[in-house]
């Protein structure tokens, strides 16, 4: 393994015959999801299987005084009524924390509660029948009493001393807090040629996912076994969930997630609902299905990005940063949510800002409490849409008065592309980033000249045009650092199996998972890049914990730079192992030959000696004819994990143009540019795609997207037609580039690219409004960017 | 009262023939009743776009649309669209240009562009996204689905010059 | 969520309706298109006994023109009220607020009926039957009886429509060579209910507006007919100053409620917008405000 570098593997650009590496080839299971042949959790059905329906709290903060059964258990079609108690007796209850994050606290959560709903939508009693239509008929016939309680719904006033302390056992609404301090924040501002302030908002929304949470939870009494369908990100992740909490051995669980419609972070993480399935399934030994409706979806999937954020730059009279001095306060929910925990946002923000400029000076505070709403955890790009926002919205305003090109500032801030390793001052370590060249070929692909004259032309018609960027890093494949090392049971290593069958095709398993952005194909044109197989021979297998390796899933974009090294190396390991057989069978030295489309050649000369099918035929069926001592397991296994920096961070730059129209305070996004280095790019078309579709999830957030509650802590946006969402008439052309700086941690060099578009968009968004709006004097700062937001900028209203 | 409906259409063009509770919208008959699962409900309110199917000819929200109105319909889903291969260049441009991920608002979102196919043949790029804009796709950010739709539009304008 | 239980009749003539409604009151409830009904069973805020079927009764539907006005069945499609030829040059209105409405697939069902019946303050087709002055046929097991369309929305969601009726058809007197109507709105996004909408209809006598009939959706609890705006227009040359005293007037003709979208100033804000740039669309090319 030591010996071999990515030169020595074919890793090029070059077009060698079967480097599949870097080359936009189709997805293997797109036909099937043009054809309406995928299965999706809610596709599955099993023998006796039961739906499962909620009693979900009316109130914010309420206790549970008594729930009456007696009507529901008298609808037809329902089996059974399940209270807190009765999941109690054989689920465990758990607790969100992480030991790294010092002093964070949260309370036991149990599927069901047992006495107090503290959040609307928090499921409180389950309802089983034969449908699921006849499950919420029986919802519906529940009694259940309440005694309402006052409601902390305020994230401002969760700390003052009249705040409702929603777990007086923890003593206040504290989850946690930090401060990240370097140099002298103080003596900088003092010092500064000019100190601006802004206070941002990044509205409470949620992700989403067309096909709703899904879930079939069935525990066999037969063979004591739980077998979940799960439409999840991690199987294995919630394989040591379901064994833990239910009390069972991990190996007695089998977590099972084939399509999987949409996720982005909302399905990696722990529902109590979900919990109580497999809990119900437990109970009554058959199986339990669930999938959440769109009603539920929006008050119980977790909600994200509920921040206020107050902050300072300091920059001389060249325009160079002196400091930037933050202040972020978050508001969660009753809990926070497992096993990653409700303050990773919060700390990202900590982490984060300022990331792509060299500075000195440095304070950053995040604040956690809790409240009584839905609970909030990560979701795509988790806490960098704020940081960036409120980085690149400072950076604008100091370009402002400075009288400074919003580019020429940046020109003069971004951290040099020579300067790496570097470590930025809330800590982080970068190992190769490329703002500059970035911003290179981003100006290469934005007519800037020709927006700026057209936007000087459309001023005198009266017609608000802007442009705007955003820098921005983002944290991908990450080690321990981030889960494991506070206690988490979650795996920052992954793992593949490599494996040939006897007619030469190659199938690989694989611990991460697929949900949409192309997994299952990079890793197909890896393991035919490493073995030297035709693409079409390469099967993928994942989302099966009983037979891939363990891994963590997908998550922090993961897939390609950890998981498709895993897949990269133990294809290399199978293809070492079938020319040690072929040079057995071959009379040849294993060094000098390849394999290449699928047969064993010569090294030097490419001439072909025998295909794959052939060595296989004998390996499996004529193992008589190899010599007795020769290694002969064509299947290999290698786990990855990174080990010398905590993430590999990928940077990037993007760009909007966008009209106002002052009179509506309408937007519309005209254009938006993305320029990404996200290392090796192995699929360039689905890269693309998924920044396209993350500025989209971006942009949907700044503009449309609020999960807006009324001061009893009811949530308002309960639909679709109430919760906005980008359709495919408003949303722009996006133009995608790229800069390729290679990690070193691996032989593949990738980083990850899933979550960048909407670690950028929102900021550059948010520049673009400013810069329209600038002439009139108004400034928008607090996502979403609605009408009614805009026009209160311009004192319209 | 919510006595059975007996109805006998055409479901991709088999006759059918179910007794159904008059509160079975079309797209739980069609995943429930007759296995069809590749028309998905994503909201239930006739918002999101991923139950849409055809109906005598016209596309449709499965979801607001009950199976006991459907005696003598011919209902046309995604999985008969493919079988008949009558868009079997758009799911091709598809599969080429990557216009789905996830693939669950692919189904609904196919047969909306099968529409345009047919009744909006000369359709530009921006009516082909105002058309589209009745069926959400958190995934694409919808101009790879855009790209399809259009590619496959101008080659059949080609074709038949 | 899925519907709560509920039984199913199709009814093939007005008389079966008549009866199923004697047999079972307020249980039985009118299903034409379903866009709207079928939507809000999903939230099971209500709990039908019975639907009955009306697609397929035949009185209901068609589109005519005879003697000035313009027939059409309430069981009319948006799509068919979209492409339909005597629609397109007798009610253009009409045929111009259909791509507004929500998607083709909601289009391809939803009835011009029940866009009216139910009556969303946000909808664009009530706005513009009363914008047109239309008269909307209701019909009984008592017969048949007609209210203009300005008195036929009559509270937030509520109609005139009186315990066993339904809509029968909608009457609209035709367009006339000085007839001029736009319909304008601001909305989120395609499709969805207007913010702020306006259905304006209006008769050039040269420059000067011998009538106006400007009706305003999204800004109240119904269609409103802004009488104070209308009146500032009334007889006036239409152009900047008669359209910034009709923006005035507004002021006393909305009193318009906050939603999600924002406050009452909002709305009243776009109202006025919107009056410009409807208003500005009957002038002369050369006269067109910037």
């Amino acid at each position: 393994m030591n010996e071999i570098t990515p030169a020595s593997i074919g890793l090029s650009r070059e077009d060698l015959p079967n480097s599949y590496i870097g080359r936009s080839v189709p997805r293997p299971n797109l036909p099937k999801l043009v054809q309406g042949r995928a299965a999706y959790t809610d596709d599955v059905t099993l023998p006796r299987m039961v739906q499962a329906a909620f009693l979900r709290s009316p109130h914010a903060h309420a206790r549970i005084l008594a729930i009456d059964t007696s009507a529901a258990l008298q609808v037809p079609g329902v089996l059974r009524v399940f209270t807190g108690a009765d999941l109690a007796k054989v689920c465990d209850p758990w607790v969100a924390t992480l030991d790294h994050l010092k002093g964070m606290k949260s309370a036991p959560q149990y599927p069901l509660p047992l006495d107090r709903a503290t959040w609307q939508g928090e499921p409180v009693v389950a309802v089983v029948a034969d449908s699921r239509a006849a499950a919420e008929d029986g919802v519906a016939a529940l009694a259940v009493e309440w005694e309402p309680l006052p409601a902390q719904l305020d994230m401002e006033t969760a700390l003052d001393p009249g705040a409702v302390v929603i777990h007086p056992e923890l003593g206040d609404n504290l989850v946690f807090t930090r401060t990240a301090e370097k140099g002298d924040v103080a003596a900088a501002m003092a010092a500064a040629h000019k100190v601006v302030e802004a206070t941002f908002l990044t509205g409470r929304h949620t992700g989403v996912t067309l096909e709703a949470r899904s879930i079939i939870a069935d525990w066999n009494r037969a063979d004591e076994t739980l077998t979940v369908h799960h439409s999840t990100q991690a199987p294995h992740m919630m394989q040591g969930v379901f064994a833990k909490q239910l009390r069972m051995e991990e190996g007695a669980v089998r977590v099972i997630c084939k399509d999987v419609g949409g996720s982005f972070g909302i399905k990696v993480h722990v529902y109590p609902d979900e919990v109580a399935v497999a809990a119900m399934s437990r109970i009554l030994g058959r199986p339990v299905k669930f999938v959440a409706d769109r009603f539920e979806s929006f008050v119980s999937d977790i909600h994200a990005r509920d921040h206020r954020i107050t902050g300072r730059i300091a920059v001389d009279a060249e325009g160079r940063i002196l400091a930037f001095d933050i202040d972020d306060r978050t508001g969660i929910g009753p809990y926070s949510v497992y096993p990653r925990t409700s303050a990773i946002e919060g700390n990202q923000v900590v982490n984060l800002c300022g990331g792509p400029y060299d500075f000195a000076n440095y304070r950053c505070t995040t604040t956690v409490v809790l409240q009584n709403k839905t609970p909030t955890c990560q979701y795509r790009a988790v806490g960098h849409p704020i940081a960036t926002a409120v980085t690149e919205g400072l950076v604008d305003l100091a370009a402002e008065a400075l009288g400074l090109d919003p580019i020429e500032i940046r020109r003069r801030n971004l951290i040099r592309d020579d300067a790496y390793p570097y470590t930025s001052p809330p800590g982080m370590r970068f190992e190769g980033l490329s703002h500059h060249a970035a911003l290179d070929k981003l100006l290469a692909m934005v007519p800037v000249e020709r927006i700026r004259a057209d936007q000087a032309e459309q001023r005198k018609r009266g017609v608000y045009r802007g442009l705007g960027f955003a820098s921005f890093i983002e944290l991908t494949n990450p080690s321990p650092f981030m889960y494991g090392i506070g206690g988490a049971r979650i795996s920052a290593q992954d793992g593949a199996t490599v494996r040939m069958d006897p007619d030469g095709s190659v199938v690989v398993m694989s611990g991460v998972t697929e949900q949409g952005q192309g997994t299952e194909g990079i890793l197909r044109q890896i393991v035919a890049h490493g073995v030297g197989v035709p693409l079409e021979r390469v099967k993928v297998i994942t989302g099966d914990t009983q037979t891939t390796p363990y891994g963590g899933g997908t998550w922090a974009c993961r897939g390609a730079g950890i998981g498709g090294e895993a897949a990269l190396q133990s294809a290399i390991a199978l293809k070492q192992q079938i020319l040690v057989v072929a040079g057995a069978m071959l009379q040849a030295a294993p060094e000098t030959l390849d394999i290449r489309m699928g047969q064993v050649v010569e090294r030097e000369t490419g001439r072909e000696r025998m295909p794959l099918g052939e060595l296989g035929r004998i390996v499996y069926f004529r193992g008589d004819t190899l010599p007795k001592d020769l290694p002969r397991e064509l299947v290999q296994t290698r786990h990855f994990i990174t080990k010398e920096y905590p993430f590999a961070f990928t940077n990037g730059i993007q760009a909007c143009w966008a009209e106002v129209d002052t009179d509506t305070g309408m937007v519309k996004v005209l254009e938006h540019w993305c320029v990404e280095d996200c290392g090796r790019v192995i699929n360039p078309l689905l890269v693309d795609e998924q920044i396209r579709g993350g500025i989209v999830q971006g942009l949907g957030g700044a503009l449309y997207e609020h999960c807006v509650y009324d001061e009893q802590g009811n949530l308002l946006t309960t639909t679709m037609a109430d919760y906005l969402v980008p359709m495919s008439a408003e949303m722009p052309e996006m133009h995608v580039g790229h800069v390729e700086t290679p990690t070193q941690e691996s032989l593949l060099g990738a980083k990850g690219a899933g979550e960048a578009g909407t670690a950028g968009a929102p900021a550059a968004l948010m520049n673009a409004i400013n810069d329209a709006l600038r002439p009139l004097g108004a400034r928008v700062t607090e996502q979403p960017f609605t009408p009614a937001r805009i026009l209160r900028a311009l004192g319209t209203i | 009262m919510s006595a059975r409906v007996e109805i006998t259409l055409t479901v991709n063009g088999e006759r059918v023939t179910r007794g159904v509770e008059p509160r079975r919208h079309l797209v739980d008959f069609l995943r429930l009743d007759l296995g069809l699962t590749g028309s998905h409900a994503g909201c239930e309110h006739g918002v999101c776009g991923a139950c849409t199917v055809r109906v005598d000819g016209d596309i449709v929200r499965g979801c607001l649309v009950l199976a006991a109105s459907l005696d003598g319909a011919d209902v046309t889903t995604i999985e008969g669209l493919t079988d008949s291969g009558e868009a079997e260049d758009l799911q091709a441009a598809f599969v080429a240009r990557n216009a789905a991920q996830c693939g669950f608002c692919t189904p609904g979102m196919v047969m909306a562009a099968a529409d345009i196919l047919r009744h909006h043949p000369e359709a530009t790029r921006d009516e082909i996204r105002e058309h589209l804009s009745g069926n959400y796709c958190r995934c694409t950010g919808y101009q790879a689905i855009v790209d399809a739709v259009e590619q496959t539009l101008v080659a059949r304008r080609g074709d038949a010059r | 969520m899925k519907w709560p239980a509920f039984g199913y009749v199709r009814a093939s003539t007005l008389d079966d309706v008549w009866r199923l409604q004697a047999e079972h009151g307020d249980g039985a409830r009118i299903l034409a298109g379903g866009q709207t009904l079928l939507a809000t069973l999903a939230f099971r805020l209500s709990e039908p006994e019975l639907l009955v079927d009306i697609t397929r009764v035949a009185a209901l539907g068609g589109i005519s023109e005879a003697g000035g006005t313009l027939r059409i069945g309430a069981l009319t499609r948006h799509a068919e009220l979209g492409r339909d030829p005597l629609v397109a040059r007798h009610a253009p209105l009409l045929a111009e607020a259909v791509p507004f409405i929500a998607h083709p697939a909601i289009r391809n069902r939803g009835t011009i009926g029940g866009s009216l019946a139910y009556a969303d303050p946000a909808a664009e087709l009530p706005a513009c039957v009363v914008a047109l002055g239309a008269t909307i046929v209701l019909a009984s097991a008592a017969g048949e009886r007609r209210v203009p369309a300005a008195s036929f929305f009559t509270g937030l969601l509520e109609t005139a429509l009186r315990p066993g009726e339904l809509i029968a058809a909608v009457e609209v007197p035709i367009a006339t060579p000085a007839h001029r109507s736009a319909i304008v709105e601001v909305a989120r996004r395609s499709g969805d209910y207007a913010m702020a909408g306006l259905a304006a209809c209006v008769t050039l006598d040269g420059p000067r507006v011998a009538a106006a009939r400007l009706a305003y959706f999204g800004v109240g609890n119904g269609p409103v007919l802004a009488q104070g705006a209308m009146a500032a227009l009334q007889g006036r040359a239409l152009g900047a100053e008669s359209i910034a005293a009709a923006q005035a007037a507004l002021a006393r003709d909305l009193d318009p409620p906050s939603d999600l979208h924002g406050p009452p100033e909002m709305k009243r804000h776009l109202a006025r917008v919107l009056t410009a740039r409807a208003l500005s669309r009957f002038l002369p090319a050369t006269e067109i405000a910037a």
